[in-house]
């Protein structure tokens, strides 16, 4: 069937040009990788007019009003973790609950906000990456991120269900629905649906009692939570509730706490619109370290170096079919295996 | 191999009723009841798949193990009619048949496994599909070997139907679909890796890093021709038929070179990072990654001579070691090496086992029926065995 090895002076040559069709496609190769790394891309930023939360944990009380509001804005219905079934209870975010907050033990809990012998509390909820792996993963572009407000949304009617996004999320949030047969993906959409009264915002900043979650532009959040920073622990400052910088004067005057000097969300990952600070260790409290540089700008990276106006498929087919071309019969006769074997 | 001529394909011909194709038959239909519950009660009902570990071995184990495992096809082509190497032509078919069923059935797996897979066209359709997703990639380029490969094949078909006319027209056209039979399973196992490289440090970093690409292409063409030697021993045993040693020996050889080469890859890369420390704590994940990689240099000592490559038993077992480290590379990146926070765990249920069971057994079948009915292996000297298998 193969001729070259029928016809043995065919084999030289044929092997000859292999090696230059190697080397061509190498070099177009090369040339591609070269023209492509173009389509290296760097970490996306927060669009300038982001929308999201700064969470304060030195603030939480823990009373859950925030998951509760959310469990309404989004009609979610009520999760259970007791055998009594009376209250929502959910114990993690899921498809059906998206925020919670989550509870740090430590010995006897004495204090809030100590590592040792303390508890704290730390919200779940999306972050609102600038750069998100869930919208890089997705895809049927079933998330997608708002180029103005920043607002990481799902759209249940583009969504395959491939769930990649769960897998693909640094924080766990994106969660699947696998009780039902219609199954969903649930998130934080940062109440971008809430169109119940004017002026509404994230449902859980509105409720939040001590302003611990509190709504606005992510850069004025950013201001506001540098600000604390900067304060002395203990001393006296006026914290603002609801939303920053827009609505009622809801602020009050409150102290300051022993924050570490870090404003999760700031950086990592390229940052975040959701912003947070805490008196505990972050990795303790459920957040993970991220480098500033996102997994998204990495995986695109590597797919548009190889993939990128599909020039490297292009060439590498192009080397491949002229081989295949060469190698393969074509001819009725050569092509008509049964013929050829009898003959033999 | 001066049997060349001779070894054209044949049906081997026979019964397809036996004890294996009821125990395949009662295997599928086992699945198929299974796929059944979870279409009307969603995956809760019969998977254990959590938020944490979303994808369970109807994702990993059908899909990206199952195609890696399915490169046979791929691999020998690649032999045959890139490096000319035409003497292997009596392993093309037998090794794409088995490709063909192992991502068709990959391709229909991944519908029971889809959460919302009525919507499974938008991947291929423009304003929906998303060409920054690495899965888009993957689900496009599959899809089309799929395709591809049903062309590849048809000649089988068209010489059983006697279609002497159409068998030449495709023949002449045959060049274009053998070179695109290369190219995309290049693309899409190499994607298969890159599609860790989103989830980040989720993934411990003795499998996560920016050369998952070249890993994975070159574990799915070692897969390939582990698979080869596996299917080769198997359908010789089954079917009583000869070993194709003077074939299998010197493709063993080709083998352990593309290993040399990926060992290289695989180590240089865990050093360059500073990864390899990781391999040596005390833990689950730190043995797993020596047994992916000591079944990975099992096949140098198995068959590292010539002589030893003349042993069908030592090829066999070859065979068997290079798989295990092909799905134990992909279990270890996508599920025992990654960690999503605590709390979290996962072991495939009962019903999920027996359907990637089902896939396996559908494959099995799918195999004997066309080997037994359609001219695929190679024809024996003298007369085709009656084989009952």
């Amino acid at each position: 069937m193969v001729n070259s090895r029928s016809d043995a002076t065919r084999v030289e040559p044929s092997r000859r040009e292999f090696l230059r069709s190697i080397v061509g496609a190498a070099g177009a190769a090369a040339a591609g990788t070269v023209s492509t790394t173009a389509s290296a891309r760097d970490t996306y930023q927060r669009p300038p007019e982001a929308l999201g939360l700064l969470y304060d944990a030195t603030l939480c009380i823990g009373c859950k009003a925030c998951v509760a509001a959310c469990k309404r804005a989004n009609e979610n219905p009520p999760e259970f973790s007791t055998a009594d079934e009376l209250w929502d209870t959910p114990l993690d975010t899921s498809g059906k609950t998206f925020n919670i907050i989550k509870m740090y033990r430590n010995g006897t809990m004495a204090t809030k906000d100590a590592e040792i012998d303390g508890y704290a509390f730390m919200k779940t909820s999306c972050m609102h990456c600038a750069d998100p792996s869930c919208v890089s993963a997705c895809p049927v572009t079933a998330m997608t991120k708002d180029p103005k407000t920043g607002v990481v949304a799902y759209d249940p009617e583009a969504c395959v269900g491939c769930r990649y996004c769960v897998v693909a999320c640094p924080f766990g949030i994106p969660k699947y629905q696998y009780d039902s047969p219609t199954g969903k993906i649930g998130k934080c959409e940062l109440c971008r649906n809430r169109k119940d009264k004017p002026g509404s915002y994230s449902a859980c900043a509105e409720v939040c009692p001590t302003g611990a979650t509190l709504y606005g532009r992510t850069a004025d959040l950013l201001v506001e939570a540098k600000r604390r920073l900067a304060l002395e622990p203990g001393t006296l400052t006026t914290f603002p509730r609801g939303r920053l910088g827009d609505g009622p004067d809801q602020g009050y005057e409150g102290h300051v706490g022993k924050y570490l000097q870090h404003v999760y969300g700031e950086t990592e990952y390229g940052g975040t619109q959701v912003l947070k600070l805490s008196a505990v260790d972050f990795e303790k409290v459920g957040m993970p370290y991220l480098p500033p540089k996102s997994s998204a700008s990495l995986s695109e990276t590597i797919q548009h170096t190889l993939y990128g106006w599909l020039i490297m498929p292009a060439l590498v087919l192009g080397g491949m079919t002229a081989i295949a071309w060469r190698n393969v019969p074509r001819d009725a006769e050569a092509g008509d295996e049964a013929k050829k074997g009898e003959d033999s | 191999m001066s049997a060349g001529h001779e070894a054209r394909p044949a049906p081997v011909g026979g019964s397809l009723f036996n004890a294996t194709t009821l125990v395949c038959g009662v295997l599928i239909a086992i699945m198929a009841s299974v796929v059944v519950v979870r279409l009307f009660f969603g995956l809760a009902s019969v998977t254990n798949l959590n938020d944490g570990y979303s994808w369970g071995i109807w994702v990993v184990g059908d899909v990206f193990i199952g195609s890696a495992l399915a490169c046979g096809g791929f691999s020998v082509a690649l032999l045959v009619y890139i490096f000319n190497r035409g003497e292997y032509h009596p392993l093309v078919r037998p090794a794409l048949l088995g490709s063909l069923f192992g991502y068709t059935l990959a391709g229909a797996a991944i519908t029971f496994d889809l959460g919302r897979w009525w919507n499974f066209w938008h991947i291929f359709w423009p304003g929906y599909f998303n060409v920054n997703s690495v899965m888009f990639e993957v689900a496009a380029c599959i899809t089309l070997y799929i395709l591809v490969m049903w062309i590849e094949f048809s000649p089988v078909f068209l010489e059983k139907l006697g279609l002497h006319d159409a068998r030449r027209k495709l023949s002449k056209v045959l060049f274009i679909f053998i070179a695109l039979g290369i190219v995309l399973p290049m693309m899409h196992q190499a994607s298969l890796g890159t599609m860790l490289v989103v989830m980040g440090d989720q993934v411990s970093p003795l499998w996560q890093t920016p050369i998952l690409p070249l890993i994975y292409l070159l574990s799915a063409i070692i897969m390939g021709y582990g698979v080869v030697l596996f299917e080769s021993c198997v359908a010789a045993s089954a079917y009583r038929r000869q070993i194709e040693v003077p074939l299998l020996n010197p493709l063993a050889h080709v083998l352990l070179g593309v290993m040399a080469l990926y060992l290289v890859a695989r180590f240089a890369d865990l050093i360059i990072r500073g990864a390899l420390p990781q391999a040596f704590r005390l833990n689950f994940v730190a043995l797993s990654f020596w047994v992916e990689n000591l079944s990975f240099v099992a096949p140098f000592f198995l068959i590292g001579t010539a002589e030893a490559r003349r042993n069908p038993a030592r090829l066999f077992l070859a065979g068997i070691a290079v798989m295990l480290s092909g799905i134990l590379l992909r279990l270890n990146g996508f599920l025992i090496g990654f960690d999503t926070g605590p709390g979290w765990s996962y072991f495939p249920s009962v019903p999920e086992l027996l359907v990637t069971l089902g896939i396996f057994a559908a494959e099995v079948y799918g195999y004997i029926y066309i080997t037994r009915r359609f001219p695929v292996l190679p024809r024996e000297d003298g007369e085709a065995l009656p084989a009952r298998g």
